[in-house]
């Protein structure tokens, strides 16, 4: 049989398209980005022409997605696990108002926070929302999860939540490949009140999403990713949550774990395997990757009966991904520990490119800036966050999509004039414009700087879905087109631009600068691209 | 067999490259492979690694335990000691001597120096110069792959297949010259293991 060396995140993007997705929508962020852009690239995605563009931001990616659902097609939304804030809203009434399609949500956490400014657990958005979520723990289980998933969800009748973590998605391993499914036909609701969660509808929709919590808990009991490991030690029951069971069965490669083991990639959890485990067992050690929650469930509110260790009692350690070592750890085996990192070594952190339009735009910012007291620049996701950084050292905050402009406003508000946001183009059409609206009606005293590089850099220089279109939506919603500006970053043009921004960090009302130059990776890739 | 080797360098030097080449000549020894590779913000000029276990038996774990890798292969010599921890016992550490800087506090490139020759088994080569050697300072990954192959447990010529594989849409002077380099950094590595 043929192997396909697949990421964990390829995994999930051919398990899609060989189970008869219509469409996938997305906003790309680390670590899920690969998932379209797999399926971007792929030939029989293509040939079908599956629906395969970025989508603005995650909530518009996750009401595509449903609304391709109603019309009756599998379809699938992708995310890193803060873009299911931003879709959190959609996210939690789609499980009321269910799917006609198949529909499948995947979501990539980033504990240890690679790339991220924290480490939620998504898998407390399927418990909330209360639907089946998959943990794979491995990239064919990604794989298997993804490409049978659209049919888990047309039989609960819900999302199905799809929960990877960095480790999996960026990692390859052999995966092989199934029969393709047929895509599904073009049919609407059979119940044309399905999607109408009117607070009287909506009160028998929960009911029917309550009562359907027991289904769901057999088809976890039931399933093929969940299971019971005998072991002869009964000192000890593991229970091993998604990719946890690798790094633990790493130590046993050739003979079988002495404990009794519950894997666990399908929840809610898996009661029949925990209570069996419970009554075999004297203690219980639980891995799972990202927060403690099912350690949280077996340790009970009043911690008593039998001893549950983990992440909350100082076994294994309370943040960060896990890894073998942890293990190793918390199971009392021995392991070589390598030799110890010479002093002399120092980090090497991220940094801007060399040639980076962002660069000249914080050299700018920070001659203008110094006729005023510091602390007044907010900012954002992306790699303009790098200004955070030294030579730079110019913004003083970095929180979730949009932020930079709201809470420039809120400063401002509270009497910081000028207050200052910095944006990149793609994060301005993702969350930006509805604050400018904002702070537009107030005529707020606010500089916001949209440092455009005309990509999705950080992630690797995808379409920007507002490129050509940023001064025309900032003039749309009201900002005087007086205080409006373009510039070329660039060194030749430092001592306009310091201007620009002393003239109008000066003005008390909102004004919009845009400095305007390709992202240096992307030119370099396109013009490779063009040889 | 089993070669759990971790790559390590600077986001944009490559190391995603020589990962390639191996894991086509491993996919044509039909042996099993996984592969952690860093996305994501650290591509930008930060300290990048990837590990890669390549073996006969099933892999579990995507990570490498500590203390257990038999191979830090490294286009870098400071970014090669940040994953000593990594390294076995028995271990070996390969690594290009040119220095990239891109940090103010770069450390002493002697004092670095005397940190690898500290160790028991490493193999130390100026895969820069090499590389111009053979025709372009961008072959120096290829030295590199060709220095580690002595300590890697696949047949020479399944990895030269490999270059042929994964180079063969740039032409056949890139893949003569990657080719070179990689020979000449065999050559290297065996006349001063």
């Amino acid at each position: 049989m043929q192997s396909y060396l697949f990421l964990g995140d390829e995994a999930i993007a051919q398990g899609a398209i060989d189970g008869g997705m219509s469409g996938v929508y997305a906003y790309p962020g680390t670590p899920s980005t690969e998932i379209t852009e797999f399926i971007q690239e792929n030939p029989l995605a293509i040939e079908r022409n599956i629906h395969r563009k970025w989508s603005a931001n995650e909530k518009t990616a996750l009401e595509t997605a449903l609304g391709m659902s109603y019309a009756g097609k599998r379809s699938m939304s992708c995310m890193k696990h803060v873009g299911l804030n931003v879709a959190a809203d959609v996210f939690m009434n789609a499980a009321m108002t269910g799917i006609n399609g198949g529909m499948i949500v995947a979501v990539a956490d980033d504990p240890s926070m690679h790339s991220s400014q924290n480490e939620q657990d998504s898998r407390f958005y399927g418990k909330f929302a209360m639907v089946p979520v998959l943990e794979p723990s491995n990239q064919q289980e990604a794989y298997d999860m993804a490409r049978d998933g659209f049919a888990l969800s047309e039989l609960t009748n819900v999302p199905v939540l799809l929960r990877i973590t960095t480790r999996l998605a960026h990692s390859r391993a052999g995966v092989v490949r199934k029969e393709v499914l047929p895509e599904n036909a073009l049919t609407l609701p059979a119940d044309p009140r399905q999607f109408i969660l009117l607070p009287a509808l909506a009160r028998r929709k929960y009911k029917k999403l309550l009562s359907s919590q027991d289904l769901y808990q057999e088809l976890s009991n039931d399933s093929i990713y969940n299971r019971y490991e005998e072991g002869q030690d009964k000192s000890l029951g593991i229970v091993a949550c998604g990719i946890a069971y690798n790094y633990l069965m790493e130590h046993f490669p050739t003979e079988n774990c002495p404990y009794p083991i519950v894997k666990i990639s399908q929840y809610p959890i898996p009661e029949n395997h925990l209570k069996w485990l419970r009554h075999e067992c004297d203690e219980i050690l639980v891995l799972e990757e990202g927060a403690p929650m099912v350690e949280e469930v077996l340790k009970g509110y009043f911690t008593e009966g039998k001893l549950v260790k983990g992440r909350l009692d100082g076994t294994l350690p309370r943040d960060g991904e896990l890894n073998p070592d942890w293990i190793a750890k918390a199971l009392g085996m021995e392991q070589f520990g390598g030799y110890d990192i010479p002093k002399v070594v120092v980090s090497r952190p991220p940094a801007l490119c060399q040639g980076c339009g962002h660069q000249d735009v914080f050299n700018a910012m920070n001659e203008a800036l110094a006729d005023y007291t510091k602390g007044r620049v907010f900012s954002d996701i992306g790699c303009y966050t790098l200004g955070a950084l030294p030579p730079y050292e110019t913004i003083y905050s970095c929180v979730d999509m949009g932020a930079s402009i709201t809470m420039a406003k809120g400063a401002a508000d509270a009497g910081l004039i000028p207050s200052v946001a910095v944006i990149g183009d793609s994060t301005f059409a993702h969350s930006g414009i509805t604050g400018l609206l904002d702070a537009v009606n107030e005529k707020s005293g606010i500089t916001v700087v949209i440092s455009d590089n005309e990509s999705v850099s950080m992630t690797g220089g995808q379409d920007s879905s507002a490129f050509g279109k940023i001064e025309s939506i900032c003039i749309g919603i009201g900002v005087d087109p007086a205080h409006i500006h373009s510039i070329v970053p660039l060194k030749k043009n430092h001592d306009e631009m310091v201007k620009m921004f002393r003239e109008e960090f000066a003005w008390e009302g909102v004004s919009v600068i845009i400095p305007n130059r390709e992202c240096i990776q992307r030119a370099t890739s396109r013009k490779r691209n063009i040889k | 067999m089993k070669s759990d080797i971790i790559l390590a360098g600077v986001g944009g030097q490559g190391i995603l490259s020589i990962a390639t080449v191996l894991g086509e000549a491993a996919l044509a020894e039909n042996l099993y492979i996984k592969q952690a590779e860093t996305h994501g913000m650290s591509q930008r000029g930060g300290a990048v690694y990837s590990h890669m276990r390549i073996s006969d038996q099933p892999i579990f774990s995507d990570l490498i335990p500590g203390g257990s890798a038999d191979l830090i292969l490294s286009v870098e010599p400071m970014e090669s000691l940040r994953y000593l921890p990594y390294l076995s016992e028995t271990g070996y550490l390969v690594t290009n001597i040119t220095p990239f800087v891109n940090i103010p506090e770069y450390p002493d490139i002697d004092q670095l120096m005397g940190e690898i020759r500290k160790l028991p088994r490493f193999i130390a080569i100026d895969a820069d110069a090499i590389a111009k050697e053979v025709g372009s300072s961008r072959a120096s990954n290829m030295v590199m792959l060709g220095a580690a192959s002595p300590f890697i447990d696949i047949v020479f010529s399944r990895i030269e297949n490999g270059i042929r594989t994964i180079f063969s849409r740039k032409g056949e002077e890139v893949v003569r010259m990657n080719l070179d380099a990689l020979r000449r950094g065999r050559e290297f590595a065996e006349a001063n293991r």
